[in-house]
């Protein structure tokens, strides 16, 4: 088999970083080739070269053994190069028709890219309302859309960046019998992923790389995740382990009847919460991104002034019209998901993220004034106790590498003593070392007797540290299941809606 | 009140606001890509100046209307190298536009102010306005490049994303509304007036900028939106002449109350916001490299 792309010496850096360093590998005509890594591993830069979105310092692409200038996307697409994105290239006010026109290379009459597009539809099990706005999709359907867009193109080579980040189970496996389908009848996938399983479920070769440089290029046939988990890391990451058959008593916080009422279509409404969760318990929310997640973690917050009913009780008191800085004066503590510029002002120094989100305590202030010392300390404890790498308290938030930074807010939230923390996407985007810590450090809070809810979309995650989990569906949230004695089908069932 | 004043005051109307309708498509245009000239003003007086001065000079019409329409390619031109290549902030560089226009005209027509000249018939280009704004709409509704000028304005990383030259588009669309100012002060100097006189446009352009918004951002909405701002204006004479007493400054101030209504209409419910206005306005586009 001929190989359809290679790599020669791609290097690329950006201020700081080389993520490219002397990349070369070869891709062979339709096959599934995967590309693995960690975050910040280089991968989406090597791509976003391939489809001519980013500018390689130097090095060359070959298609075909041909050198290829590829210096913008529709130079890519010329060459027979789709890609589809991880944060979806779709336009949310534009019908899905006008989006596939958008895509096409030719221009075509609307009458026959209809057909064109029920053509690629009927043949791969796609479901698409060509007159139906983007902003009322399903992230699912909305990933539909990109991939009958680049199909339309009859493209050679498709690039697809993290595809299954936003999927329910059953939602991945369809893709993925597509993605085999597409294959057999003649197409080559570059298909990356952080996911071990997955990768060996789905690929042919997988090129593994690390801060920037290619490890190896191997088949797939004779790995498992753990020998592929050891090649992409370097190191071997024990896996965090939840203690069993607890029997938990004192209800801390309880969720009552909760719905909210708001009437714009770009929000969802939350459906008749219940929660009830326990001292020392760690109650985990799946499901798929875009199912209520951040309207759920604003209510619990209290940032945006949603009508809703029902009600919110926090060791028995209700507190459904306290403020953030009220409910962060009970002991209450968050982690929200976005690191910089929500739970962290990148501008500002780690010791003036700490006042931010600490000025309701009386310590940190002299009269009217910021007692400086005592912040700084903090600041010290905080760095010293959760092993965040950096020279200093007065280094800015946003120099901080994502795992760093993430073990420094959890580590700040933590050490103002919460008795309930609530944690949205904790480890998203954040390299193993880190994950790994941060889900001990939850695991091991918990047995001290604080209660954690985790909302995330990272399955695994939930299944590894959480005692119960519930799933979040268009705003109904299913009744808890117990980690322990898990049924991965039901839950799976529960992330499509399927409630019982 | 009988027919023949009707008439003349609808045919006041339809004379004084065609420049409304040319400003106010091309900023149309330029905001749906995602781009906001605030130069307007500026650039309606350059093209009035140009216009008039050429006139004077060679005595051609025709010579006189390309120089009017090169003004507004090369000001609109030197806009959109500022913000799209030096990446400046657009408020500021459209208003250091609508300033320096101000001035260009003023210092260009000195020796001109109140040269007379023979008119043109205002009717030829209420009519191409007529055209121009079923064109704009059309383009924008049912062609590619317009679905591209649009996707441009709604997100302009996923447009470049799919193989769009977003800086290119957006310097089509600058120059477009570039040109469509420089008529509006063509039209004002050359038809209207037809005069020369410093700052003879008179707000014209802001009024324009304030219609895009009533508008929203709507060819035929625009058209309407602008013969009630040029009717108000209109009123305002004719209601003194029937011993109605109030002060002119309240009919000029209409416009922007009536602009200021339909923000707050239309800002008071984030979809029809988002249904409405090009989402990336005003956000500078900064390739990835």
């Amino acid at each position: 088999m001929q190989s359809i792309v290679e790599f020669k010496n791609i290097y690329k850096s950006y201020p700081g970083v080389l993520a490219n360093d002397d990349v070369s590998f070869k891709i062979k005509e339709q096959t599934i080739h995967a590309i693995l890594g960690e975050n910040g591993a280089g991968k989406s830069t090597l791509v976003k070269i391939l489809y001519g979105h980013v500018t390689p310092d130097s090095g060359e692409i070959l298609i075909n053994s041909d050198l290829a200038m590829i210096n913008s996307p529709s130079n890519a697409k010329n060459l027979g190069i789709n890609m589809v994105f991880q944060h979806f290239s779709l336009f949310e006010s534009l019908t899905v028709a006008e989006n596939l026109i958008l895509g096409m290379n030719e221009k075509i009459p609307l009458s026959k890219l209809k057909e064109k597009s029920k053509t690629i539809c009927d043949k791969y099990g796609f479901n698409l309302n060509l007159n139906s706005p983007i902003s009322s999709l399903s992230v699912g359907q909305r990933q539909s859309v990109e991939i009958v867009r680049s199909l339309l193109n009859n493209p050679k080579i498709l690039i697809m960046d993290e595809p299954t980040s936003v999927l329910t189970p059953d939602e991945i496996s369809k893709l993925f019998k597509i993605i085999k389908k597409l294959v057999k009848d003649g197409l080559t996938v570059i298909f990356i992923s952080h996911k071990l399983e997955e990768i060996i479920n789905l690929s042919d070769y997988v090129t593994i790389m690390r801060n920037g440089k290619v490890i190896s290029t191997i088949s797939t046939q004779n790995e498992d995740p753990e020998t592929l988990g050891y090649k992409m890391l370097g190191y071997k990451v024990s896996k965090a382990k939840q203690i069993s058959g607890i029997n938990f008593s004192q209800e801390i916080f309880r969720i009552k009847n909760l719905s909210t009422l708001s009437k714009d279509p770009f929000t969802i409404n939350l459906n008749q919460i219940d929660l009830n969760l326990k001292k020392g318990q760690i109650f985990g929310i799946a499901g798929v991104a875009g199912n209520g997640q951040k309207e759920l973690m604003e209510i619990l917050l209290n940032e945006n002034d949603y009508e809703f009913s029902g009600d919110i009780f926090f060791k028995d008191s209700n507190i459904n019209n306290l403020s953030t800085f009220q409910r962060k004066s009970l002991s209450i503590s968050y982690v929200t998901e976005e690191r910089l510029g929500h739970s962290a002002v990148p501008e500002m120094s780690l010791s003036e993220n700490i006042f931010l989100s600490m000025n309701h305590k009386s310590e940190f202030k002299k009269g009217d004034f910021i007692n400086f010392e005592k912040i700084n300390s903090f600041a010290n404890d905080v760095i010293k106790n959760f092993n965040v790498d950096t020279p200093s308290y007065n280094v800015k938030a946003g120099k901080l590498s994502g795992g760093n930074l993430q073990k420094f807010i959890i580590g700040r939230e933590i050490m103002s003593n919460p008795e309930l923390l609530i944690l949205s996407q904790p480890t998203w985007g954040i390299d193993a070392g880190s994950e790994a810590f941060i889900k001990q450090t939850i695991i091991e809070l918990s047995q001290k007797g604080v209660s954690i809810i985790i909302i995330s979309h990272d399955l695994d995650e939930l299944l590894e540290v959480c005692h119960k989990i519930s799933v979040l569906y268009e705003g109904s949230l299913s009744r808890p299941l117990n980690v322990e004695n898990i049924n991965i089908t039901k839950l799976g069932k529960y992330m499509g809606g399927l409630f019982d | 009140m009988n027919i023949e004043l009707i008439i003349g005051i609808l045919n006041i109307v339809l004379i004084s606001t065609t420049p409304l309708v040319f400003a106010g498509l091309g900023e149309l245009v330029t905001e749906k890509s995602g781009v906001l000239n605030l130069g307007l003003e500026g650039l309606m007086l350059v093209g009035a100046v140009t216009g008039f001065i050429t006139l004077v000079l060679t005595g051609n019409y025709f010579y006189s209307l390309i120089l009017s329409i090169i003004s507004g390619v090369i000001l609109s031109g030197i806009f959109a190298f500022l913000v799209l290549n030096l990446m400046t902030n657009q408020i500021a560089t459209g208003l250091a536009l609508t300033i320096f226009g101000i001035g260009l005209s003023a210092m260009l027509g000195k020796k001109f102010s109140g040269t007379p000249i023979e008119g043109l018939s205002p009717y030829y280009f209420i009519i191409i306005s007529f055209l121009l704004v079923f064109s704009v709409s059309y383009f924008l509704s049912k062609t590619k490049s317009g679905l591209i000028v649009r996707a441009v304005g709604e997100n302009h990383n996923s447009a470049y994303a799919l193989g769009y030259n977003v800086i290119k588009t957006r310097y089509l669309t600058i120059i477009f509304g570039g040109v469509m100012s420089s008529l509006a002060g063509y039209y004002i100097s050359i038809c209207y007036a037809p005069m020369w006189q410093e700052g003879m446009t008179a707000g014209r352009g802001w009024i324009a900028l304030a219609l895009v918004v009533f508008a929203t951002w709507k060819p035929w909405r625009l058209l309407v939106g602008a013969y009630i701002f040029g009717g108000v204006a209109i009123m305002q004479m004719n209601l003194q002449a029937f011993g109605v007493e109030l002060p002119g400054q309240f009919f000029n101030m209409m416009p922007y109350i009536a602009t200021l209504i339909v923000l707050v209409f239309i800002s008071s419910n984030k979809v029809r916001l988002k249904l409405s206005a090009p989402s990336c306005l005003n956000i500078p586009y900064e390739k990835n490299s």
